[in-house]
């Protein structure tokens, strides 16, 4: 894939997110009728013009539904990736810099929390904490502070033995200044690649605790429980599981777009597997 | 090789350790007493002093940890009080489901994702490229129970294909546990194919600019002999590294691909005693699953330095 190909995917990544958050940010007022309201006479309508995704088991606009359930998905994927970025660059930061006693003392412990596998891990950190939104974010960036610490590291252990950065060393800047002028906008681009593919990632895990029911409470709009209601009558209203499925797809592609076109395509989504 | 395999050993104990702390601490971070917590509205003042007893929750915590910790050592996980079961049978019992589910998931991976990748790398920047790669794009995004839940419409409960659900023993009749196993294993692998058959093509052209490559086609073999002879082999590496890892993922994946397929394996019983807040069970099989994940990564980090001994110096 050329060059200019690769940045075509993750602009068409980036168009559709941003969409996808236009369209949570303005959900109100786009949206035909209430998220919430139910409406008997309206249960398990097929899709029409006025509701292309049809009526849920209650009623309720299934469209509206999904547009407003993006504030809760890419809530919880910025909000935990932005945590994770807090809590672990700077780790990943002093214990690359560092190295020696400094890095194990922080590294061996965050192996710790990267040996189980990422879903596992949220879903006991759900079971001791409890479940709701700001839950879910909080875990899902448990759960990415130390893969955003080891990445951060990584870049740091490669650029700090740069020519530049010895250069920067040479003519006496303090630390501080080398680690923030010279050291860390070099690790940047994987830092950003891997922040998408946690978003991804992020919107696949919060729509599975919600779906398992460790997740989002109801009857806030989320995909995964929209998903998990819809089941129990998907033979007479598959809209009901077709569309708030496609709608986690279309996000997570979204994303997956955005890290694979700054990847140059080549294999971005090995942490995808972690869902 | 033996010191390369030490090393990565020596470094598996402590990290099994530490999880066993973490996993201990996080169930006593569980706010209030979790006597309380585990009788929910039927504790009694008897019930829960019997159970604090028998989880010994009166002695300090340190001491709580290493009671535990000897048992889990020697598979003693100690006593469900809902079902009266010791855990470690219980987990016993389901483990071969969640092995079973994630051995067939990973076969199905490898035999999807594999040829995908050849497809799409044996033609750079073809139309079967662009295709492969557009199919993968979409396969690494696609949920996995989601995935489920549209093959049990089609495929069972449209077509009346295969069973939506339920699970036969293998000893009762090995096809219809197989046949059980289809949508689960086809569930939990479509995602990780797509993932395998990027990274195959990536391999697979990384390794078609090779000189030893070039010196094939210049000795006139054809593309055919040069794909299966000369660039698989060297591209296995990644391969089967990633296929490794991702059998570690499906460990994760599989409790929710055992809730939607009705399958009795770990996974679910996980999903079931945490809503149940049945956080003794919780915290054993966490830690086992944990466990597994580890050591399933190790074999392939062993296996790695194995098929390529460029890695055993590192």
């Amino acid at each position: 894939m050329s060059w200019r190909g690769s940045r075509g995917v993750t602009l068409a990544g980036l168009l559709v997110v941003a969409a996808l958050a236009l369209a949570a940010a303005l959900a109100p007022h786009i949206v035909p009728g209430s998220p919430t309201e139910i409406a008997s006479t309206q249960a398990l309508r097929p899709p029409t013009w006025s509701q292309p995704f049809g009526m849920d088991d209650l009623g309720r606009s299934i469209l509206s539904r999904v547009v407003h359930a993006y504030r809760v998905s890419l809530g919880v994927a910025v909000a935990s990736v932005a945590l994770a970025l807090l809590a672990g660059a700077p780790l990943g930061l002093v214990a690359g810099y560092a190295e020696g006693a400094i890095d194990q003392l922080i590294m061996r412990p965050l192996d710790v929390l990267m040996s189980f596998p990422a879903i596992l891990l949220a879903i006991a950190l759900m079971s001791v904490f409890g479940t709701g939104v700001a839950l879910v974010a909080f875990s899902l960036a448990v759960v990415y502070t130390p893969i955003v610490a080891r990445v951060v590291r990584a870049a740091v252990l490669a650029v700090k033995v740069e020519v530049y950065v010895d250069g920067a060393r040479a003519l006496g800047a303090p630390v501080p200044r080398l680690v923030l002028r010279h050291i860390l906008p070099n690790a940047a681009t994987p830092v950003l690649v891997q922040a998408s593919v946690l978003m991804a990632i992020a919107i696949l895990v919060e729509a599975s605790l919600s779906f398992l029911g460790v997740g989002v409470r109801p009857p806030t709009p989320s995909l995964g429980l929209m998903l998990a209601d819809g089941r129990g009558f998907m033979v007479q209203a598959p809209w009901m599981v077709v569309f708030p499925g496609l709608a986690i797809m279309a996000a997570v592609l979204g994303f997956n777009m955005v890290a694979g076109g700054l990847l140059r395509i080549e294999p971005v989504a090995q942490a995808a597997g972690r869902s | 090789m033996l010191s390369y395999a030490t090393r990565r050993v020596a470094l598996a104990l402590p990290l099994l350790l530490g999880m066993s702390v973490l996993v201990f601490a996080l169930m006593r971070l569980v706010p209030g007493d979790p006597a309380v917590a585990v009788l929910g509205y039927k504790a009694t003042p008897e019930g829960v002093q019997a159970l604090r007893e028998a989880f010994h929750l009166d002695e300090p915590v340190p001491q709580q940890y290493l009671r535990w910790l000897g048992g889990v050592a020697h598979g003693d996980f100690g006593v469900d009080f809902r079902q009266n079961e010791p855990i470690g049978r219980m987990i016993l019992d389901r483990l071969p489901v969640t092995i079973e589910l994630t051995l067939l998931a990973a076969a199905c991976t490898a035999l999807i994702g594999v040829p995908l990748g050849l497809l799409a790398g044996g033609r750079r920047g073809g139309a079967t490229d662009r295709a492969a790669l557009a199919v993968g794009l979409v396969g690494v995004s696609i949920p996995d129970f989601w995935l489920g839940i549209m093959l049990i419409l089609g495929l069972s409960l449209g077509a009346g294909l295969l069973p939506s659900g339920g699970w036969v023993a293998f000893g009762e009749s090995p096809l219809k546990n197989l046949i059980h196993f289809t949508l689960p294993a086809l569930t939990l692998a479509m995602s990780r194919a797509a993932v395998l058959g990027r990274l195959t093509r990536a391999a697979v052209l990384d390794t078609m600019h090779r000189g030893f490559v070039e010196y094939a086609r210049a000795k006139g073999l054809s593309e055919r002999a040069i794909l299966f002879r000369h660039v698989l082999p060297n591209a296995a590496i990644p391969i089967v590294t990633v296929l490794g890892l991702q059998v570690g993922y499906m460990l994760g994946g599989a409790i929710v691909v055992e809730m939607i397929f009705t399958l009795p394996g770990v996974g679910r019983m996980t999903l079931d005693a945490v809503l149940e807040r049945n956080y003794p069970v919780v915290q054993s099989t966490v830690l086992v699953i944990g466990a597994m994940f580890m050591l399933v990564n190790l074999a392939t980090d062993l296996l790695y330095g194995a098929i390529d001994p460029r890695m055993r110096r590192r």
